[in-house]
Parts: C-alpha cells; sequence; structure tokens
C-alpha cells in the first residue's frame, strides 16, 4: 500500500499531542490541563443568535470570501483595536479557523525549496503545513532564559538566500509568551532588511494580561509585508464553530482566496453569523472571560513557585510553561508519570518543538477548583520525585 | 485597597463565598492579609452581609414552597411605604421585600414548609395589616435559575481532554 502514499506526508511526525492524548483518553477521573481551548461554552447571546439565524433557515453558502459584513466589521473591529486599516472587499479573507488560513498562506506564498523561519515551541501545525506547501521549515530553538521570545540575533541567525517567510505566534501556544512593541519592533527590523513576509498568527491576541496586544502589522513598514491571522475561537469561547480570518495585502490574500474557493467554498454560514454577534455585542462578555483567565494565571503562577518549578510569568493566551528539571526526568516522563500517579494530564513541551523540551505545558482554561486541586497533586509529585532525584545523584 | 478590586472581590465571593483570603488575593493579584482587611472593612461598612448558600430545596424537601407575593398599599403621609414594608420585612417567612414600580407597590417572597402556611401567612398576617389594600400570591412552579445559578442542565465540560 506504501507505494501509493504521497512521501512528503509519510515523512510527516504524527503530532506529538496525539500520542499523549490516547493515553489521556484511555484513563479515567483525569483532572486534564492539557486543554487547548477555553473551558467556557460559546456566550448565550451567540448561541442564541445562531439558532435564530437557523430558524430564519440562513443555511446558504456565502460569498467566497466570507458574509461581506462580517468582513467589514472585522475591518471596522482592527481599526479601533490596532488601528490598522484594511479594504473588508479585498484584504480580508474568513476561513474555516486560523488552521485553515495557516495552510492557505503556505500554498498560496511557497515555492518548493523556500524556507520558512518558525520560532519555536508553537503551535504544533506551522511546521507541518510549511512542509505540506513544498516549502522547507527552519525551526528557531526560542530560548527560556529569552522567556521565548525571538530575538533579532537568532533570527538573523538562521536567515539564508532561501529565506521567504517569517511565521510567529503571539500570545504563544504554548508558553504563554507575548512580545513588547518594542522587542516586535527589533525582529520586524531584521524581516524588512532580508525582505521576509511575515505571518503572525494573533488567535490569543485578545488575552493579554499586561497591557494590550500588539499586531507586528501596526509596525512601520509592516503592514505591507504581514499577514495578520486571528479569529474567534479563543477569545469567544467558540472552538467549534471554526471562524478565522487573514488581512493583509490585496494580492496575497487574493492568491490565498483563490486556494480557498476551490478546496472549502466559504466558511459555515452559522459560525460566520455568530461570529458577527461575537464582534457586536461580545465585548463584555469576551471581557469577563480575560478577566477570570488572569485571576487563574495569578494562582499557577503562585503555585509553582510555591512547589518549586521555575517559570517565566506568562503575560497572555492561557497557558504556563513550567521547566520541570528539577525532578531530573524527561519531559514525557513527567507528564506521563503525572498522569499515571496523580491522575493530572499536562502536554510534554516537546511536542511544540524541540526547545520546548524539559518544560510542560498546562493550560489553565479549567475551574478554579480544578486549577487548585491540580496544583495540589502536581505539588506532591514534585515533592515526592525531587527527594529521589536528590538521592540518587547523593548515591553516585 | 481601590474601589475596582473591592469590587471584583465583591463579585467573587457573590460567587463563591467559601473563597479564602489567600485564594481571593491570589485571584485579584494582592496579598492575603490586605485582602482579609478589605473584607473586614466591607463587613463592618454593611456592604458584605452575610455568606450563604444556594440550595435546592427540591431534591431533599419536596414540602417547602416559595410565592412572590404583590402587595398593593394605601401610602401613608410622611412615613410613605418605609413603615409598612419595613413592618412585612421583620417576618421571618419573608424572605425579601421589594418596592416596586409598575400596578403593585411592594413585592414580598415568602418561603415557607407547605401551601398551607403561606395562604395562612397571606390571609392572617399580610391582608389584616392596616394600609395593605390587596394581595395577589404568586406560587412558584419551578425554579430554572436563582442568584445566578442554573438549576438544571448547566453544561457539561466535554472538550477532548488534550487539544493543540
Amino acid at each position: 500500500m506504501n507505494r501509493f502514499i504521497n512521501p512528503t506526508i509519510a515523512a510527516l511526525p504524527p503530532s506529538g499531542i496525539r500520542k499523549f492524548f490516547d493515553l489521556v483518553a484511555a484513563s479515567k477521573g483525569i483532572i486534564s490541563l492539557g486543554v487547548g481551548e477555553p473551558d467556557f461554552v460559546t456566550p448565550w447571546h451567540i448561541r442564541e443568535t445562531a439558532i435564530h439565524s437557523l430558524e430564519e433557515g440562513r443555511t446558504s453558502y456565502t460569498s467566497n470570501w466570507g458574509m461581506l459584513e462580517l468582513r467589514e466589521a472585522i475591518a471596522e473591529h482592527l481599526n479601533q483595536w490596532q488601528g490598522l486599516t484594511y479594504d473588508p472587499t479585498s484584504e480580508i479573507l474568513i476561513s474555516v479557523g486560523v488552521s485553515e488560513a495557516i495552510d492557505l498562506v503556505m500554498r498560496a506564498v511557497l515555492s518548493p525549496g523556500d524556507e520558512v523561519l518558525i520560532p519555536e515551541p508553537c503551535f504544533v501545525s506551522y511546521t507541518a503545513c510549511a512542509a505540506m506547501a513544498g516549502g522547507k521549515p527552519v525551526t528557531i530553538p526560542l530560548r527560556a532564559e529569552d522567556q521565548f521570545k525571538l530575538t533579532p540575533e537568532q533570527l538573523e541567525a538562521y536567515i539564508t538566500p532561501r529565506s521567504k517567510m517569517l511565521f510567529i505566534g503571539f500570545p504563544n501556544n504554548p508558553t504563554g509568551a507575548v512580545m513588547t512593541r518594542e522587542e516586535l519592533a527589533a525582529v520586524a527590523e531584521v524581516a524588512i532588511k532580508h525582505d521576509l513576509l511575515v505571518v503572525s498568527d494573533e488567535i490569543y491576541g485578545d488575552l493579554t494580561y499586561s497591557g494590550p496586544h500588539v499586531s507586528i502589522a501596526t509596525l512601520p513598514g509592516m503592514r505591507e509585508r504581514t499577514i495578520l491571522l486571528n479569529g474567534f475561537s479563543k477569545a469567544y469561547a467558540m472552538t467549534g464553530w471554526r471562524i478565522g480570518y487573514a488581512c493583509g495585502p490585496a494580492e496575497i490574500i487574493g492568491m490565498m482566496m483563490k486556494i480557498h474557493q476551490y478546496i472549502i467554498m466559504c466558511a459555515p454560514i452559522m459560525g460566520q453569523i455568530a461570529a458577527l454577534e461575537a464582534l457586536r455585542h461580545g465585548a463584555k462578555e469576551r471581557d469577563r472571560m480575560v478577566a477570570e483567565y488572569n485571576r487563574r494565571r495569578r494562582l499557577m503562577v503562585k503555585g509553582f513557585a510555591e512547589i518549586g518549578l521555575p517559570c517565566f510569568e506568562p503575560q497572555g493566551a492561557f497557558y504556563i510553561f513550567p521547566s520541570i528539571e528539577p525532578t531530573g526526568m524527561s519531559d514525557e516522563e513527567f507528564a506521563l508519570r503525572l498522569l499515571e500517579e496523580e491522575k493530572v494530564a499536562v502536554v510534554p513541551g516537546s511536542a511544540f518543538g524541540e526547545s520546548g523540551r524539559n518544560h510542560v505545558r498546562c493550560s489553565y482554561a479549567s475551574s478554579y477548583e480544578n486549577l487548585t486541586e491540580a496544583l495540589r497533586r502536581i505539588g506532591q509529585f514534585v515533592a515526592r520525585h525531587r527527594k529521589e532525584a536528590a538521592l540518587s545523584v547523593g548515591k553516585q | 485597597m481601590e474601589m475596582e478590586k473591592r469590587k471584583e472581590i465583591l463579585q467573587l465571593l457573590q460567587n463563591d463565598a467559601r473563597l479564602t483570603a489567600e485564594q481571593l488575593a491570589a485571584m485579584v493579584g494582592e496579598d492575603a492579609e490586605a485582602v482579609a482587611q478589605a473584607v473586614r472593612e466591607m463587613e463592618q461598612e454593611g456592604i458584605l452581609l452575610r455568606y450563604t448558600a444556594v440550595v435546592d430545596w427540591e431534591k431533599i424537601d419536596t414540602d417547602t414552597v416559595t410565592a412572590i407575593i404583590d402587595v398593593k398599599t394605601t401610602p401613608r403621609r410622611d412615613v410613605g411605604f418605609d413603615q409598612l414594608a419595613q413592618h412585612i420585612a421583620r417576618f421571618p417567612e419573608v424572605r425579601a421585600c421589594y418596592l416596586m414600580s409598575g400596578a403593585d407597590d411592594l413585592s414580598v417572597v415568602v418561603q415557607a414548609g407547605s401551601l398551607r402556611d403561606v395562604a395562612n401567612f397571606v390571609s392572617r398576617r399580610l391582608s389584616t395589616l392596616e394600609g395593605v389594600a390587596s394581595t395577589t400570591t404568586h406560587f412558584i412552579l419551578k425554579r430554572y435559575k436563582h442568584d445566578g445559578v442554573l438549576f438544571e442542565g448547566p453544561e457539561n465540560d466535554d472538550r477532548l481532554a488534550v487539544t493543540p
């Protein structure tokens, strides 16, 4: 059968998360900090609007670009939020989640052998989509001592004559890192110098806890070389609706649209209607959820400090990324044994790239009670194994 | 402590009165002593009045009934509604008493051990009071939500246990 299979796909490593998921799914009674989506249900007014649209019989295709009303609302939102101006008729495309947009931009831009610079740790599909599009993913290992932010020196060091695209995702999954305007400006300078296209996945942009999000597209000279990706999944607790969007120069968005119309036709209309409602009336509920994540974030930061696992304070998304080095275990071993012994699921950091090794991703998109209990169990687990690690060193 | 933080603490306590000063401190980003102090102050200032539980009585005692009684009054010179309202509010059966806009004047929430107890309260105590012109009693048949808590069908967490 292998003779039928595309070798590029065969060579793709399976998602590191998938492997772990099967193990967790087989266990009972666990507290999972492994979930990459909000624990809130989509706010009722949004659900209610979608239900009403179904009652009205709004079940058709929409424009390939997505509903014009929604694109206009996105244009207005980005203008108010970031001061960015996009033409809703040619510079905004509604996609099936940011996931589809990642694939679209890779395919629209990359020729065989073009290099895509991808700082890791990062969301699992950047490298895979680059490879599937025939590009060459070049990962840049971010460092814990830089709080997993991209520095201009590091970026510079990985640039070759084939470098075409820089793909970043801040606020970051899995680290919770956020890059400030100054830090982004330093990176932007390198991108301009080497004429890189920058793709910025800003799906966690609304979830920041120390000042508002800054899009790299807002920096001087960047709008014309940036494809901004965002969506509704995280800020409005709408993961299952699958609505994202891409904004950027009309030429590139137009090419993405061409692929999108052949493979997807359009994003589902009920999701688009719900997304429009979210933009129009969802700010209050969104802010309530963000405030709640922030409270949990503080709890987690304090919790890991008390447990004694080194961790920088995450400023965005809903993840915290402690180092598990004091236990002397690898991140995979830590996650496996924590699951077995304490029934708490966390995701090994190496699932998000080599530089995430020796860390674990803990999602705090879970109830306060769950988080408190999970911290208690992790604390008791670490205390037990730190002792073992110390003893075994002593014996040697 | 600044007003916004105080309000946040009140909102958190209104949702879960069992949160400790430590937990509250972690949530709002203050130290535990400052939170304990703010809570004490708000108790003394009569802002925080009591820490209670939301109970679904139907699950344990099917006899308990609650009624909302609209009361029309004949307000008296000088004292307005307050004297009568405070009088009514003193009855232990009365869980809540509000002055309302609209056709009726007072809304009185009464909880009692049986239907008959409520009927007795209305006929013997309430309607005989000087100043009460008429009453309309509405029995609560089923509670769907009380004090912000859904009684049935709160959404389950059916997310996959691990997702990217």
